[in-house]
């Protein structure tokens, strides 16, 4: 893997990573895709691709009972930082209301 | 589902135009190539993955819990009513809806999100390939749906912009965030401003009626992002822009009407749309730039560990599309079929599920659905769009709006007076009765009574008399009006035009 790339993926994750750094991932993130293009020797036509970890498990639903959560001080405690009732974090330098 | 047999024209695809080529919010050799995405908050009373209330309104951070607070330790556990409600929607929009599907982690670095990820669907959404249809012409089109897909709401943040300090900062208030969406992706089959109010106009009254969401625009409970480009009629696709916040469906009209514009412009200017989203800004009217390609979203979706995949049983889906109730379609062409209203009517009441409920309850007790179908085309909506309001509010009881109805009928009051009753008890809340008692509104058929107004009319105006004996058939209705004036409106307008005509003759004999 090239230091351009691991400098992608460290930037995707917000990770600043020193040179010294950045080699031993490339070194170490390379040899993990070597390892899958390892695998890609095998021939999977046949096999049923595998989308989840939990492949065979079903995720077990609840009912709708609204129960109420943490008193409001409890909920905020743990923040670094608050105005009145909300929280308060550094701004992200994205536009208002963004969100997915 | 089944298709809902429609009997009309049904088109799929392709741009469409008004007579002469030339559609509305699209310039002339141009079309709009236009998609949505639309994300509908499911009315359930906890939220996607904890136990949280929903309830809308709540002090800040009073709705939280250490699961939709992304607190180490934590375990999300789906909501059964969520994923029931989902499987409705999609169902009601035609959507194939998927026995196996699973939830990934959409990762991203905005602080409305505590766990940095929002939970949603990415490869294997629950539900695909639906549609639905919009009016067009006499016949409608119809608008494919890609994709419907289950997640989680994110936070609400703020930014006190006015306070130089802490508009460094965001304020947050978690208490939307976990509350279950369903985020509905249209294929760019729509080609108009107007047939995108079409799409949510529709898409807003499948979700009512099958009780999926209340889907209040104001309350953020039904929200729409635009994908638009535009070409040369034939030519090859433009690149595409997003737009964002864009809060009302009057808002969706203005947004896209104002981007094509834009892009056609730069077009013909010899420029290049770029690829980027923009922000609407409803006080400027204008679209602006909000993120270009080099900032584009890398999401890292991935399954989420902490939930194994969502496997439905087959016979649970057919049970929930057994339970759907009759959809506005249906709903228009019965009313057309059956009750003989006219399409356009039918249509326009069936669009609000809480407008189709109060005719049908008024029909039930005054059974004639043509009468009906014209008090709520005309005076019910008249009075929603003065004060505002949404057919959900309509103040006046369908029992009491029948009585109305039936004293018309008897002739117990004129039309003039029913229109002034029906404010009445839009504003006091009671019933007709009582109102035209009080008011001494009833009407007057008694012939010696009308007989002397109507003297008394003919005494007073001898010009308007000439003007209608030389043949002015409209110096009658200043005449009538006179009549009506002297009794107070009350009198049987009949009595009073036949009684006219009887003194004064045929007219064009003066």
């Amino acid at each position: 893997m090239s230091i351009a790339e691991v400098e992608h993926v460290a930037w995707l994750a917000r990770l600043a990573l020193t040179e010294e750094e950045k080699r031993v991932m490339a070194e170490q993130l390379g040899r993990i895709l070597d390892y899958m293009e390892k695998l890609r020797e095998l021939d999977t036509e046949e096999v049923p691709p595998t989308f989840h970890t939990l492949e065979g498990m079903r995720v077990p639903l609840r009912g709708d009972d609204p129960r109420p959560g943490l008193e409001r001080e409890e909920a905020l405690a743990a923040a670094p930082d608050r105005a009145d009732d909300l929280f308060r974090v550094p701004r992200t330098g994205e536009a208002e209301g963004e969100g997915a | 589902m089944s298709e809902v047999q429609t009997g009309r024209p049904v088109r799929a695809g392709g741009p469409a135009s008004a007579p002469g080529g030339v559609a509305a919010g699209v310039p002339a050799g141009w079309e709009a190539v236009i998609g949505l995405e639309v994300h509908v908050e499911l009315s359930t009373a906890s939220k996607m993955f904890c136990n949280c209330p929903t309830r809308f309104g709540a002090p800040p951070n009073s709705q939280v819990c250490p699961v939709c607070l992304g607190l180490p330790g934590v375990l999300p556990v789906p909501n059964r009513q969520a994923v029931e409600l989902a499987v409705r929607a999609a169902l009601a929009l035609n959507c194939k809806v998927a026995t196996y599907s699973k939830f990934d982690r959409k990762n991203y670095f905005y602080p409305d999100m505590p766990k940095n990820y929002q939970i949603s669907q990415y490869d294997l959404p629950l539900a695909t390939d639906g549609y639905l249809e919009v009016p067009e012409g006499e016949g409608s089109r119809r608008i494919r749906i890609r994709r419907l897909h289950l997640e989680e709401d994110t936070g609400k943040s703020m930014h006190a912009a006015d306070d130089i300090v802490t508009a460094r900062y965001s304020l947050l208030d978690f208490n939307r965030a976990g509350i279950p969406l369903v985020e509905i992706v249209s294929e760019p089959d729509i080609a108009t401003p107007e047939q995108a109010r079409l799409y949510l106009e529709k898409l807003k009254a499948i979700m009512q009626y099958c009780g999926v969401s209340d889907c209040r625009m104001e309350e953020g409970s039904l929200r729409c992002d635009i994908n638009v480009s535009v070409r040369r009629p034939g030519g090859r696709a433009g690149t595409r822009t997003e737009v964002k916040n864009v809060n009302s469906f009057r808002a969706v009209e203005r947004a896209l009407t104002y981007e094509i514009a834009r892009q056609v412009e730069v077009l013909e200017a010899g420029g290049e749309v770029e690829q980027e989203t923009r922000h609407w800004d409803e006080g400027a009217g204008c679209t602006r730039t909000l993120r270009t390609k080099e900032y584009a979203h890398d999401y890292r979706y991935f399954p989420d560990p902490d939930l194994p995949p969502l496997v439905l049983d087959p016979a649970w889906i057919e049970e929930i599309r057994r339970s759907l109730p009759e959809l506005p379609d249906a709903r228009r062409e019965r009313y057309v079929r059956e009750m003989g209203l006219p399409p356009y009517d039918a249509g326009v009441i069936t669009a609000s599920r809480a407008l189709a409920e109060f005719f049908e309850e008024t029909v039930r007790a005054y059974p004639q659905p043509k009468t009906v179908s014209n008090w709520v085309m005309g005076e019910v909506r008249r009075y929603l769009n003065e004060h505002g309001l949404e057919p959900e509010q309509i103040p006046v009881r369908p029992a009491d709006l029948a009585d109305l109805l039936a004293m018309v009928e008897r002739g117990t009051v004129n039309m003039r007076a029913a229109r002034q009753v029906f404010t009445e008890m839009c504003e006091s809340g009671r019933p007709p009765a009582e109102i035209v008692r009080e008011r001494g509104l009833e009407q007057v058929s008694d012939e010696s009574l009308i007989e002397r107004a109507v003297d008394e009319a003919i005494a007073g105006n001898p010009a308007v008399v000439a003007d209608y004996r030389k043949g002015k058939e409209k110096a009658l209705g200043f005449l009538v009006g006179q009549v009506m004036k002297a009794t107070r409106g009350r009198a049987n307008p009949q009595v009073v035009n036949r009684l006219l005509r009887e003194r004064l003759g045929p007219p064009g004999t003066g």
